[in-house]
């Protein structure tokens, strides 16, 4: 089993059904707060299957993608908490 | 030999953000959700960019990847706190058998503001001297 078969058939699927799973909490949450950490963590796996793709294809320069991606989702939780802040307040 | 070092520390990284997605799932409170997405999500990204890192052996893509690590560390701590913080000022229950809340009684729910708790270290020295005498 080469290293491109592993990353292929194991590494890919995984991460697949870790994004489904963190999908499941971001409709089931009760509450705003856990569907803000749910989608901040959607966004962090994103990074990781550019990671994979990356030693796949063999073409590095998609990790410029990931670096937008980290400074995106950054930024989207700090507008999320923001505006729920200063909903509660009266 | 290079495909072996890629191949485990892809490995750990893919099982690590596995892992952080079950518990995103079973965990039955927002803070330990919060827990979750800060540290295992956070290493497991780091160690799939760092197989990235591996594979390419080029300088430059070591450098973007070490960029990418540090931004990860250095701003998974401050949002982590920031949405635990707002999740705490709009009422959001702890689990019903969570052992203790610190914050409780230590801030004004209407001004959001935290009280010093110099007044609180002045009472424990109080009562930790009075044994003694």
């Amino acid at each position: 089993m080469t290293l491109l078969d592993f990353i292929y058939y194991f590494v890919l699927p995984v991460l697949s059904i870790s994004i489904i799973l963190i999908f499941i909490r971001f409709l089931m949450g009760p509450k705003m707060v856990d569907r803000v950490i749910a989608l901040d963590l959607i966004v962090t796996t994103g990074i990781g299957f550019i990671s994979a793709y990356s030693i796949l294809y063999n073409q590095p320069t998609l990790l410029d993608v990931a670096m937008i991606l980290a400074l995106i989702a950054f930024l989207g939780t700090i507008a999320f908490t923001y505006y729920i802040q200063q909903k509660n307040k009266p | 030999m290079t495909d072996l070092i890629v191949g485990i520390l892809a490995l750990l990284g893919t099982l690590f953000v596995f892992f952080a997605a079950l518990g995103m799932v079973r965990m039955t409170d927002t803070y330990l959700r919060i827990s979750v997405t800060t540290k295992a999500a956070t290493l497991g990204i780091g160690l799939l960019l760092v197989a990235a890192a591996v594979h390419s052996n080029e300088l430059a893509l070591t450098a973007k990847v070490f960029a990418i690590i540090l931004f990860l560390l250095l701003t998974a701590p401050v949002s982590a706190h920031l949405v635990g913080r707002t999740s705490y000022f709009s009422g959001v229950k702890l689990w019903k058998k969570s052992v203790m809340d610190d914050m409780e009684g230590k801030y004004n729910p209407e001004t959001e503001e935290l009280a010093s708790g110099l007044e609180n270290q002045t009472k424990s020295s109080d009562s930790k001297k009075d044994p003694k005498d």
